[in-house]
């Protein structure tokens, strides 16, 4: 009880910040509308894309569209989801260069934290609908058999693919210390990463397999477990039981992302880094 | 040469002796940056071997030309910056490892930068803050009535910080900064771009807040009326070197930091030369504009404006506070001209 007490003192800093983030986005309604109705747009559009790559072939890397269904909901929901919470980390360098970034030197909170609890992207929540519709789509034709260890697969995926996806967010920021003007270079990875994710990982060559599949663990968020969930073979390097191995990802992910926030925040002190 | 300078004119002032634990102490510290220049790699000092001991309740000036190193050492001061040489301590802390437990006892205003959420009432970023700062509800509505009240801020609290004028935003960072009633206080241009009224109203509010709460007060500023009526030292840096260290009354001594009215008169005067403790620099247009400079601490501005009413009609007037970067500029071609003979050639002072 106590110990509940303590936690809710601790998180007030960060749920004060978090509602009046909320409040201000939704409070002018007609605005954030149309934000939504923008987001869902170039949401259904990514959609749209494997929809088209699926009327000039039946099967793509093995997995028919159903299937495919079922990578593109798992990753695009956990992406959106991460997105939504800690997406506006690129917008680092704006802090940066406006020295508002300093501002958060002078709170008694830790500066990654007061970071990804800047802010809020509600509007992102229309696109975590469209992952979401897919998701629910891809599972009921996809041919899962359900039972206890599917439902677990699920939950396990999409955590791990959540946690994954913010790691990159904040890797990504950590990176912007030293870039300054990096966000295009980050973006290549984020957002590549993203796209990649989307895609089944059999049709990748080699160094996309590395790269996306351990180095940047996108595998591990859409094409992997769904290849564990329908019980189908997996491609040379990356193996079906890969599948369940998700929160490994997540957390070489996170190691990374801390590292880099490590060294940027001391490159920035000029500490050494 | 800058270090014999600097030990020679650091005891020239009458600062008060540091009673218990200073609130700010720094010894030796330095601070470089690596500058790229094309291919090749400069290594500028921004703050030199500053050692400097701020004692609780003191109420310090930290002046110096723009790029003397005033923003590296508060950055180094609250944590923001690591110093590449020396110590730091501030409230007894080392900024920089124990950062957040030092944001709990210093609050400070980055002229520039906002505190505030732009987007939001200057209410809510205050309910915001004290979350933040984890302060029990009484204290937060005591503190916060408190400074509503001093700032008279009641009028825009529920306006959004991006509506705010320049002279409200600025209360309302202040009143952010001061809202957890932090020891040590740091003030970066604090009355930069306000107007008179603005400027008064801050100064006062911050001597009242100092008696109120003991606070110490360290300002960097380019304004000598901040200096004047609310430091009782002044710290010159210039070229990240620690230039002077005493009373502004011990600084306008070395350096000579004289007003200026400048009256616009009904007709061609002649030159007012004869005006009782003012010197007159400047005459134009056939005298219709004349410039006179004058000791503030010697006479007033109204006293000089009286003596000029005799002799001639006066239509308009200014008074003219003297540049910071001009005081310090004096305060080392003099100071090199003593004790000793300069080896070196000296540099012609820049117009």
């Amino acid at each position: 009880m106590a110990e509940a007490l303590a936690l809710r003192a601790r998180l007030r800093p960060y749920r004060a910040v978090l509602a009046s983030r909320a409040r201000s986005q939704t409070s002018y309604r007609a605005n954030f509308a149309l934000d939504l109705v923008s987001s869902l747009l170039s949401a259904l559009v990514e959609l749209a894309e494997v929809w088209v790559i699926f009327h000039a072939t039946t099967r793509l890397g093995g997995l028919e569209f159903r299937q495919m269904l079922l990578v593109f909901g798992l990753a695009d929901v956990s992406f959106s989801l991460a997105d939504l919470a800690v997406g506006h980390c690129d917008r680092l360098p704006t802090y940066l260069r406006a020295g508002t970034f300093d501002v958060f030197y002078l709170r008694p909170q830790p500066l990654l934290l007061q970071l990804i609890t800047s802010d809020l992207s509600l509007r992102r929540l229309a696109r975590v609908s469209v992952g979401l519709t897919a998701l629910v789509a891809g599972l009921a034709l996809g041919g899962v058999s359900w039972g206890l260890t599917a439902a677990a697969l699920l939950a396990t995926a999409l955590t791990s693919g959540i946690a994954t996806f913010a790691a990159l967010f904040v890797w990504a920021g950590g990176l912007q210390f030293f870039l300054l003007d990096g966000r295009e270079v980050t973006n290549a990875f984020v957002y590549g990463g993203r796209y990649a994710a989307t895609q089944p990982a059999s049709v990748w060559s080699r160094p996309l397999k590395v790269l996306f599949g351990f180095f940047f663990p996108m595998a591990f968020t859409g094409y992997l477990p769904t290849l564990m969930l329908l019980g189908l073979p997996g491609p040379q390097w990356l193996p079906r039981w890969l599948g369940w191995c998700g929160p490994l990802a997540a957390v070489w992910a996170w190691a990374m992302a801390l590292l880099c926030w490590r060294r940027g925040v001391r490159h920035y002190q000029g500490g050494g880094g | 040469m800058r270090r014999r300078l600097s030990r020679s004119v650091s005891t020239a002032g009458t600062a008060t002796p540091g009673t218990g634990t200073p609130i700010v102490e720094t010894i030796g510290l330095t601070r470089q940056f690596t500058v790229r220049n094309g291919a090749r790699r400069q290594r500028l000092t921004a703050v030199d071997d500053l050692t400097v001991r701020i004692s609780p309740g003191e109420a310090v000036g930290y002046i110096g030309a723009n790029g003397a190193g005033k923003s590296t050492t508060i950055k180094m001061l609250t944590g923001i910056l690591v110093p590449t040489r020396g110590t730091v301590r501030t409230c007894g802390l080392h900024p920089v490892t124990d950062r957040r437990r030092l944001a709990r006892q210093v609050g400070v205003v980055f002229g520039q930068r906002s505190q505030l959420w732009w987007d939001l009432p200057v209410r809510e970023s205050f309910r915001i803050l004290a979350a933040i700062h984890a302060l029990p509800a009484a204290t937060e509505r005591a503190r916060t009535g408190e400074l509503v009240d001093r700032l008279e801020m009641a009028d825009f609290l529920a306006t959004p910080v991006r509506q705010l004028s320049l002279g409200q935003r600025m209360r309302a960072e202040l009143a952010a900064a001061l809202l957890h009633s932090p020891r040590l206080v740091i003030l970066d241009e604090p009355t930069i771009g306000l107007d008179v009224l603005s400027k008064q109203r801050l100064r006062e509010f911050l001597i009242a807040e100092r008696e109120a709460h003991g606070t110490t007060l360290l300002l960097t500023t380019h304004d000598m009326g901040d200096i004047e009526r609310l430091c009782d030292r002044v710290l010159v840096i210039d070229h990240g070197r620690l230039a002077y260290d005493g009373d502004l009354a011990g600084l306008a001594g070395a350096a000579g930091a004289d007003r200026v009215l400048v009256v616009d008169l009904a007709e061609p005067t002649g030159d007012l030369t004869s005006v009782p403790a003012a010197r007159h620099l400047a005459s134009e247009a056939r005298g219709l504009r004349q410039r006179l400079a004058f000791d503030a601490e010697t006479t007033t501005a109204a006293r000089v404006l009286a003596a000029v009413t005799e002799t001639a009609e006066v239509l308009d007037f200014t008074v003219e506070e003297p540049d910071i970067e001009d005081v310090v500029r004096r305060l080392y071609t003099t100071t090199r001209r003593s004790p000793e003979p300069d080896p070196e050639p000296r540099e012609p002072a820049k117009p």
